[in-house]
């Protein structure tokens, strides 16, 4: 989402890159409500979800509540708790590009690349579990095709979560490790690192509310 | 003409349109009124598409039984690719990625648009969704452009990969939303006050908040749709335990307030044009801007007013269609200002005013019998007639296409710097006007007799009026190619240069050369009057 | 000057005055992250417990606490002005209307059959 051109040597490390149209400070006001705005298409693309998930909840209560208790609840926690571990990192990585700390930006995304790659690995060995068990939506002769509604919901959250973890990766690697490798980030200018890391607290932000839905509560 | 150098700013004969020159630098140009440009053909390409299609259907129609087309699977097709060809490729980009991106940034008085590339990725993600949707149509969709389950999810057309296609095209409509809101927010000129935007900038921030929040609904629902064909996710397959339903509700939370994104930007530019031709300030401004956002939120929450006899609940049906009648307000509080306007104004008759007046009687028509179809029983007996056809063919055609049009003649002199022949311009608009109420007023009458929409088919009654109103859609059709030659013809070989104001507005647009230097303005403009003080000291 | 806080490591990290935003201590985030890892315990804690329909209700609840304190602390939420916070609540108030919207419709769907039942019942 940001505008500006990531390594550009005719910028020295720490100075704003110059865009043509607008300074500094209007540069980061725009790209910061860009982000946000952004930020709010992607809580309603997962709105359409929870809106069918408590109209589904209400025709097959009974269905969801036992399919829930059929997820892996540790393996589920233990995610919760990688994120939030990971958007901590993230976090404290704006604070140390805004000092200036290009150095800390590298190793606290690194921390959270990191969980990203636990959280996927972790999820990947519940979808092979629940690929073994016969736990699709669409395996009729399944014991389990009645939680059919809930699991066909829980493969599209957590499936499309799982995409945005992808990205939310790719994107603090490639805005936010690679140019701070360069000392490309100060109190000046860390716009792109700022962005990275409310991308990622949105991966987040999704799965604080996908865990008790999917994992608890049912 | 112009001599084609590539520098020398300052020079008023270099100007956006000649400062680079070539195919490649517009296909990568990341100046707003470029991308206008690229924008603008290539949803006349789906214009003219989605045009022929209707035509053809309408030839269909012309006489009872099967004319031209013997099978009805293929007018199915037909009715579904003009729907998705004119709502989602044109309509829907149409007034606000054309422009919304040429004079966003001229009315504010800034330089570009705040993101410059990602309004020309917006551009080019428009076109993959375009080309997706394109080859979608190798096994034609015959769902209708609504896309309603649980035929969408069980036919064996290509539902999955054209619905694709439409969440690929709203992802662009979401970015060029995106970009207009942030350009509104931070790049304002000094002196350019919320106060001071013109109403079209209004519009356009309601349209583009309304682009940006809804438009994710309905892609995450085309997508689940995916799935459901995919692998059975059991949300809307009945079959399944889904409920077929919750796709109508969760398809129209986005496709009712798209009937805004349409329309808005209209109103607009028929409030920009309206007060320039009748020397008056625009009437009741703050009301006007009000009830641009009003609509934007209102649009919210009356979307099951198309679901009255899709199986609601009867509290739903009730609860919806009392709040539909809320949309009514802020219309009317609108056409209320345009008449006001014009009241006792030196009004001059050029083409861009017949076709605003033509936009508000048209509209007129729109509302009010839009207020027959928010009404519960009303609509149960006229659901799914040739009345809802003609209904929102007034509005969308009427409203947000006229808009477009008017549109493209009014700021033509500042996007070319070329004058167009007002004479033709003017027959055209009698075509287009005359051949478009005698095809939809026939269809209102047919509606009300009871005939259905989506049949390729009907009995003889029907026959005089179903005759009338192909008729009425070849003089329309007529009109808009009539029009469309005229300014395209204009464009490339029109002799007359356009002055910096021609019309003697006093909106920023008009302050800067025609057609703009690149960067809009040779100096920051800075604003210290109203966009619409006529007949005041400081303006002629 | 403007280079000197290029070199600064301290982790305390008050308000710089020449950065674009406003600087979060890490420490802040550390007490966060620890608020946000408790609450999940007790979220976890409390669908152990069988309360009903409140179950879904307690749960929603700890998630709106934990959302919030990541909007507000580590989004930097606290110190954004207003645009911004209409653009982070617009989501959550569609996303009110549209389940509230949907639910006029499904539960009071059967009313109808109800009817004819008891009709039939007499």
């Amino acid at each position: 989402m940001s505008n500006a051109a990531i390594v550009d040597h005719n910028v020295p490390p720490g100075e704003p890159p110059h865009i043509h149209h607008m300074d500094t400070p209007t540069a980061y006001g725009a790209a910061k409500l860009g982000m946000w705005l952004f930020l709010a298409t992607e809580i309603l693309l997962f709105a359409v979800m929870f809106c069918s998930f408590a109209i589904m909840r209400y025709y097959h209560l009974h269905e969801f509540h036992e399919a829930s208790h059929h997820l892996d609840l540790r393996a589920g926690a233990l995610n919760t708790a990688i994120l939030l571990f990971s958007s901590y990192t993230a976090a404290v990585a704006v604070t140390k590009a805004q000092m200036g700390d290009n150095r800390g930006v590298v190793k606290n995304f690194t921390y959270s690349l990191l969980c990203g790659f636990g959280f996927l690995i972790v999820k990947s060995y519940e979808y092979t579990h629940k690929a073994h068990e016969g736990m699709f939506p669409f395996v009729w002769n399944s014991d389990f095709y009645h939680y059919k509604n809930f699991l066909g919901l829980y493969f599209c959250m957590t499936g499309l979560h799982a995409l945005h973890v992808i990205i939310g990766m790719a994107i603090m690697f490639w805005y936010g490790i690679r140019p701070a490798r360069n000392n490309r980030f100060s109190g000046k200018y860390y716009t792109p690192v700022e962005l990275s890391a409310l991308y990622w607290h949105l991966v987040d932000l999704i799965w604080i509310y996908l865990f008790p839905l999917l994992y608890l509560v049912g | 003409m112009s001599a084609h150098a590539s520098t020398a700013h300052g020079n008023d004969e270099v100007n956006y349109l000649n400062w680079k020159t070539g195919i490649w630098s517009w296909l990568t140009s990341t100046d707003h009124k470029r991308i206008c440009f690229l924008y603008l053909f290539a949803i006349m390409i789906f214009f003219i598409g989605g045009g022929i299609a209707a035509l053809i259907m309408r030839t269909e129609l012309a006489f009872a039984g099967p004319t031209i087309i013997k099978d009805p699977h293929l007018y199915n097709i037909l009715f579904t690719m003009h729907g998705v060809f004119m709502i989602f490729l044109f309509v829907v980009p149409g007034i606000p990625a054309t422009l919304g991106n040429f004079l966003i940034p001229l009315m504010i008085g800034a330089k570009d648009v705040a993101f410059p590339r990602l309004n020309l990725f917006s551009f080019y993600v428009y076109v993959i969704g375009a080309l997706i949707g394109g080859y979608a149509m190798l096994n034609p969709v015959d769902t209708g452009w609504t896309f309603y389950a649980p035929y969408s999810t069980t036919t064996n057309t290509s539902v999955s990969l054209m619905v694709f296609a439409a969440f690929v095209l709203g992802f662009s409509s979401i970015l060029t939303g995106l970009n207009f809101i942030v350009t509104i927010h931070q790049l304002r000129a000094p002196g350019m006050t919320w106060m001071r935007l013109p109403v079209f900038v209004w519009a356009s921030y309601a349209t583009a908040v309304i682009q940006t929040v809804a438009t994710p609904v309905v892609g995450m629902t085309l997508l689940l749709v995916i799935a459901e064909r995919a692998f059975g996710a059991g949300i809307f397959d009945p079959t399944k335990g889904g409920d077929p339903v919750l796709m109508e509700h969760l398809f129209w939370f986005y496709s009712h307030p798209v009937v805004y994104i349409m329309v808005l930007p209209a109103f607009g530019v028929v409030g920009e044009i309206i007060p320039v031709f009748s020397r008056k300030p625009l009437f009741g401004y703050k009301m006007v801007v009000i009830s641009s956002m009003a609509i934007a939120a209102v649009g919210f929450i009356v979307w099951a007013h198309h679901m009255f006899v899709a199986g609601i609940s009867d509290f739903s049906a009730k609860f919806f269609s009392i709040v539909t009648f809320l949309v009514a307000i802020p219309t009317a509080v609108k056409v209320f200002n345009w008449v006001s306007t014009m009241y006792k104004g030196s009004i001059s008759f050029k083409t861009p005013m017949l076709y605003a007046m033509a936009f508000v009687f048209l509209f007129m028509v729109a509302g009010t019998t839009g207020i027959y179809l928010a009404m519960l029983g009303v609509d149960v007996y006229y659901h799914d007639t040739y009345f809802v056809v003609a209904h929102f063919h007034y509005t969308i055609q009427g409203g947000a296409v006229i808009g477009l049009i008017a549109a493209l003649h009014f700021w033509f002199p500042k996007m070319t710097g070329k004058i167009y022949s007002e004479r033709m311009a003017r027959i055209a608009f009698a075509f287009l006007f005359f051949g478009f109420n005698l095809t939809f007023i026939p269809q209102f009458i047919l509606g009300m007799d009871g005939m259905p929409r989506r049949y390729y088919d009907y009995p003889v009654q029907y026959q005089t009026l179903h005759t009338i109103s192909t008729i009425g859609a070849y003089l329309n059709g007529f009109g808009y190619t009539f029009a469309l030659v005229n300014l395209l013809w204009t464009a490339k070989f029109g002799k007359v240069k356009a002055p910096r104001n021609p019309y003697n507005s006093t909106s920023l647009e008009w302050q800067t050369a025609s057609p703009p230097v690149h960067e809009n303005f040779e100096t920051t403009p800075v604003v210290d009057h109203d966009p619409y003080n006529y007949g005041t000291h400081s303006h002629a | 000057m403007a280079h000197s806080h290029d070199h600064s490591h301290s982790g305390d990290g008050h308000s710089h005055g020449d950065t674009l935003g406003h600087v979060v201590p890490v420490k802040t985030f550390a007490k966060v992250l620890g608020a946000l890892l408790v609450l999940t315990i007790i979220t976890v804690a409390a669908a152990k417990i069988d309360m009903g329909k409140w179950n879904i209700v307690g749960a929603m609840v700890i998630a709106s606490i934990k959302a919030s304190l990541v909007i507000l602390v580590f989004m930097h939420g606290k110190y954004e002005n207003k645009i911004i916070w209409t653009y982070i609540l617009i989501p959550f108030i569609l996303l009110a209307i549209m389940i509230g919207g949907v639910f006029t419709d499904d539960p009071f769907r059967d009313r109808i059959q109800h009817f004819k039942v008891t009709e039939q019942a007499k």
